[in-house]
């Protein structure tokens, strides 16, 4: 019998595709390109290598008010178009973003360092999707609140995250758009690239003037943009520390808000769950782009018959997360987003031990280019439910390992946290389901299945996770001012 | 042990994302060349002759003369009537004489007469059987019977290695595929294998991950390393890389090797030979550059 | 033959189900015409946190009730309300301008939202709720929970119409509330303890207090264990104060603009699921689907 060699494996296989990058960036206001008035500017590194990919405008006071100004001067004639025809608008931007995915994964993946296949397989078509959900909501505003007319709020200032720079952009424009509001949008200061480039597409299909301006910026821009007194609606995702300062902010100025804020989601994985499938999910559900997802699962709770063998399938698994070039197209874990992340991440480690968890570091360097950021998947073992690493969010490739021993104390230990984001779930028996799902607090909740998203699908959370929903009809209400026919407007 | 489930959807989606894995360059020559050592070349005709079977035996010992570095494959795979003449033709090359029986495809014969067609074709010098279950009796809940079935063609065997064949397409759900993997492996079987190749749907990903799946936690709990034969479907090279991107991600780099993993498969090896002829010539082959008999 | 003189009812809060007085020992005396018409409690911040104390109590029990129960106690509540109309009337009547008929048609506007809202308590969830056709093999449906203690300022007026249009469609969806009533008319937030205490509404989901906004709101606004605010008729400032101090555990805060008083007596507005949905929590879940 021949037999072969047994250590066979991959070789690397970076993406080749070429997607430009300019030297620098300028604001996108009225549609046009401009400097900031002010001229300042930012680097943006890429984490896979940690070296300079692009620069870009930093937008002060005086460019806050310009796009706001080009939003408000594009509102009424934008929100007077038939509906049918902004619609096809936001098709057409769908379409466009279909057209450019591969240029656009490339670029989400050098700015922010998630894996290729990630880009390429979620991050872009889930952001194209949206659009295409949204824009066929363009002429049925009436339809989906029965009862009630619907009308366009206004200018929409929102401001997303770094995680999924080009989706979150996406999840953000397309209602707003669809219900005829105008939105100046400000990406997170280390992935600007997309929602540029993104503008860009707004050019090319046509979209009138002013009614999409991107802000490119740090806090400071964020806070001007929010405070600004044209701004009818501020919507914001990113941590739950920003999103009460912003609350704050906006108290007393009758600005609507809403906010998608941070996690510290459980995972529950009951002993009659299938068990291998249940181990994907909790992969699935923290190690997913770094575990930078503020719906991350980063709480396991495993009932504790079940537990040695979850934790060993788990090991097991985690051996073959390949941690490495953010563009070779088997790298599973890339490149963790900044520098300043992976400091968090590993304060968080060091804290852990401190606390008397047990550390696990896991997963294979693949390619692993000079320079860049990168943090291997990890697991803690002995975690107390009062341990900092089982409390706060850290949004990296950390799982807290828990136990529990009936289904009552799954609740209770799912729930003893100010946040309320998402669940999960894992159990053969429907009934067991149903009552875990149904007394969780979370605004989403997967059941035998993790981190799923839909354009179809509301999303948004409990408590300190937030409030408001994106996706789904649920996800028009914060951009529509609802009045009841037959009374005053 | 506890009977476990499998979760479809998310067991399919795993499946799935070994195919994401892209395979260029060395891991592709080296993974082929892999792929052809672990197949089971195989013909299952009613109209097979001897002249088929010796031509096929001649291409089992060296599949693709003149490009340098191709193996062997592991085992010619073909009925009763035709193993002692395999056995001749492959004698000395290392190439396994495998052969169906238990009246394969269907298995519906008197047990005594399935046993005493293993034992025949034991004594014609078969190295391998491959048994079909009882899908009647397990999918009526007469687990036991399957496996008492499985337990006396193992002694029937002897010497040979047993292959169970679980006919995953008959079983239709994962959660009985499950459990018929379990069984076989605790009746003796040392490897368990998806089907005949005569239903469809034969081999898939999805369930050879639940069986590859069982394979580990029956090795996590006895220490034993059972073998994996998908048969019948897989028909693409690309495809067959998949499973060993499977088979690695499941099992680890041990189950790598013609003794715990085997594809049951007759069309296969010509697209791996072609694929393996653009890379040593550089150029893509033309359609009857590899002989399809 | 002297003149009778009439037994002037002493008010005491409603809390947890029970008549207590005020832990401040204060009281106001409300008066009609110059003359005393009762004497009312004044709540002070301890009462209210007393009262979250028993409403968090009392929202597991009440949100794990059937939609259809929940329906029937509002409707009790109403028939009780109903039964009740005179005294109502009058209490209404001694204070607000505009004579007993204006106070009778309020009542009887706040006994048919109340049955408006024990409608709505079995049917609100099929309204706001949806199934979501999400790409692949997923059962994925998105569905109304309560948000948990839900404070309530009432306008002052109407007195009796605003604080039942803001408590009905809080209850009917398996929230529990804390209310501070019209300051300006606090009598038949008084007298409204004795409703809820005839209905079967459970201990500690209904807590009303008489007091004054300006010793209680930043209250109301700041506790932790409160989950969301409905406020109306409340000023730019108050607003502000409420919206200021749930920023901290990020409350839900629904503030009812109503331009007058008349405003309440709209049912396209005030009997709409709108209300409800100001206080319900969009729980999506999803399941895979295969065999």
């Amino acid at each position: 019998m021949s037999s072969s060699s047994t250590t066979w494996d991959y070789a690397p296989a970076p993406e080749s595709a070429p997607a430009e990058i300019a030297e620098a960036y300028g604001l996108f206001i009225d549609g046009e390109f401009i400097e900031a008035l002010d001229g300042g500017s930012m680097d943006s590194i890429e984490p896979g290598t940690g070296q300079l990919l692009t620069r870009f405008a930093v937008a002060g006071q005086a460019d806050v008010d310009a796009a706001v100004a080009a939003a408000t001067r594009a509102q009424p004639a934008w929100a007077a178009l038939p509906a049918r025809e902004r619609g096809k608008y936001l098709y057409r931007i769908a379409r466009r973003l279909q057209e450019r995915a591969r240029e656009f994964a490339i670029l989400e993946t050098r700015d922010g360092g998630k894996p290729i296949k990630e880009s390429r397989d979620v991050d872009i078509p889930e952001a194209a999707k949206h659009f295409f959900y949204y824009a066929g909501w363009a002429d049925k505003l009436d339809y989906a609140f029965p009862g009630r007319r619907a009308q366009p709020v206004g200018v929409c200032a929102q401001i997303i995250p770094w995680n999924f720079p080009l989706l979150m952009a996406a999840w953000k424009l397309a209602p707003a758009l669809a219900c005829g509001n105008t939105v100046v949008l400000k990406p997170a200061e280390t992935t600007p690239l997309t929602a540029l480039r993104l503008a860009e597409v707004c050019q090319e299909v046509g979209l009138p003037q002013g009614v999409v301006n991107v802000l490119t910026g740090a806090g400071e821009t964020g806070a001007a943009l929010a405070a600004h007194p044209g701004v009818q609606k501020l919507a914001f995702t990113g941590s739950t520390e920003v999103g009460k300062k912003l609350a704050e902010g906006v108290a007393g100025s009758g600005k609507r808000l809403t906010l998608e804020l941070g996690g510290k989601s459980p995972h529950i994985i009951c002993e009659d769950a299938s068990l291998d499938q249940a181990v994907e999910g909790i992969v699935q559900g923290i190690f997913f782009n770094q575990g930078h997802v503020c719906c991350a699962g980063s709480r396991l709770l495993v009932q504790e018959s079940v537990q040695d063998e979850v934790v060993e399938k788990l090991a097991w698994r985690m051996q073959q997360i390949r941690v490495g070039d953010p563009l070779d197209k088997n790298t599973d874990l890339g490149a963790i987003n900044s520098a300043g992340q992976l400091e968090t991440i590993q304060r968080y480690l060091a804290l852990g031990q401190e606390e008397g968890a047990t550390l696990h570091e896991s997963g294979q360097f693949g390619t692993l280019p000079e320079g860049g950021y990168y943090q291997r998947p990890c697991y803690f073992e002995n975690v107390q439910p009062a341990h900092s690493i089982a409390r706060e969010e850290i949004f990296g490739p950390v799982l807290s390992v828990m136990s529990f021993r009936t289904p009552e104390e799954a609740i209770q230990r799912a729930n003893d946290t100010p946040y309320g984001l998402a669940a999960g779930i894992w159990t053969d028996k429907g009934s067991k389901m149903f009552e875990l799902a149904s007394r969780v607090r979370a605004g989403v909740v997967w059941c035998n299945t993790y981190n799923r998203f839909d354009a179809s699908s509301p999303f948004g959370g409990y408590q300190q996770s937030g409030f408001g929903r994106e996706g789904g009809r649920h996800g028009l209400k914060p951009y529509l001012k609802l009045t009841s026919w037959g009374a005053e407007g | 042990m506890l009977r476990r489930t499998v979760d479809r959807v998310a067991a399919d989606a795993r499946a799935a994302s070994f195919r994401t894995r892209s395979i260029k360059k060395d891991a592709k020559l080296q993974g082929l060349r892999l792929v052809v050592s672990m197949t089971d070349l195989t013909t299952l005709e009613g109209k097979d002759s001897p002249g088929k079977v010796r031509g096929l035996c001649r291409k089992a010992v060296d599949p693709a003369p003149g490009i340098e570095g191709v193996p062997s494959v592991a085992a010619v795979c073909v009925y009763p009537n035709h193993v002692a003449l395999a056995k001749q033709a492959v004698a000395g090359s290392g190439v396994q004489v495998a052969s169906v029986a238990t009246a394969f495809p269907s298995g519906q014969a008197p047990l005594d007469l399935r046993l005493e067609e293993v034992r025949r074709v034991v004594a014609d010098g078969t190295d391998e059987v491959d048994m079909v279950i009882s899908r009647g009796a397990l999918l009526a809940g007469r687990t036991q019977q399957v496996a008492e079935e499985i337990r006396a063609t193992k002694e029937a065997c002897g010497s040979a290695h047993l292959k169970v064949i679980l006919e995953t397409g008959e079983l239709e759900t994962y959660d009985l595929v499950r459990r018929a993997s379990d069984l076989a492996m605790e009746a003796g079987a040392d490897f368990i294998k998806t089907s005949t190749g005569k239903v469809a749907p034969a081999a898939t990903m999805g369930v050879t991950l639940v069986m590859l799946e069982a394979i580990r936690d029956h090795h996590r709990a006895t220490g034993v390393r059972i073998g994996m034969k998908p048969a019948g479907g897989i028909k693409s090279a690309k495809e067959a890389l998949h499973y060993l991107v499977m088979v690695k991600e499941t099992l680890g780099d041990a189950w790598l090797s013609p003794s715990l993993f085997r594809f049951g498969a007759s069309s296969l090896l010509n697209d791996v030979l072609i694929q393996l002829r653009r890379l040593d010539t550089g150029v893509y082959a033309a359609h009857y550059d590899v002989s399809k008999e | 033959m002297s003149e009778r003189l009439p037994v002037l009812k002493t008010y005491k809060l409603y809390l947890g189900g029970a008549f207590p007085r005020t832990e401040s020992g204060r009281s106001q005396v409300v008066e009609s015409a110059g003359q005393p018409v009762a004497h009312l409690c004044r709540a002070s911040r301890k009462d209210f946190r007393n009262a979250v104390v028993a409403a968090r109590k009392a929202l597991s029990g009440w949100s794990a009730r059937s939609a259809y129960n929940r329906g029937q106690i509002l409707y009790r509540m109403a028939e009780m309300l109903e039964g009740k109309a005179t005294e109502f009337v009058q209490a209404l009547a001694a204070t607000v301008p505009g004579g007993e008929e204006r106070a009778r048609r309020e009542v009887e506007a706040a006994v048919d939202r109340l049955v408006s809202f024990a409608g709505w308590a079995d049917k609100y969830a099929q309204v706001l709720g949806c199934q979501n056709p999400v790409e692949g093999p997923y059962h994925n449906f998105s569905l109304p929970e309560p948000t948990g203690v839900v404070t309530i300022v009432a306008p002052d007026e109407p007195a009796l119409l605003g604080l039942i249009g803001q408590l009905a469609p809080v209850l009917c969806s398996g929230n529990v509330a804390v209310v501070l009533g019209s300051e300006a008319h606090p009598l038949a937030t008084a007298i409204l303890g004795e409703v809820c205490a005839t209905s079967d509404v459970p201990a500690g989901v209904v807590n009303l207090l008489t007091g004054f906004r300006e010793e209680l709101l930043e209250q109301f606004a700041a506790h932790r264990d409160v989950d969301a605010i409905s406020a109306a008729g409340v000023s730019a400032e108050e607003r502000r104060t409420l919206e200021l101090g749930a920023a901290e555990n990020l409350k839900r805060v629904h503030v009812l603009e109503v331009a007058a008083a008349e405003d309440w007596f709209e049912e396209a507005r005030f009997a709409s699921p709108e209300l409800i949905e100001s206080f319900v929590e969009i729980k999506t879940l999803w399941h895979p689907s295969a065999s």
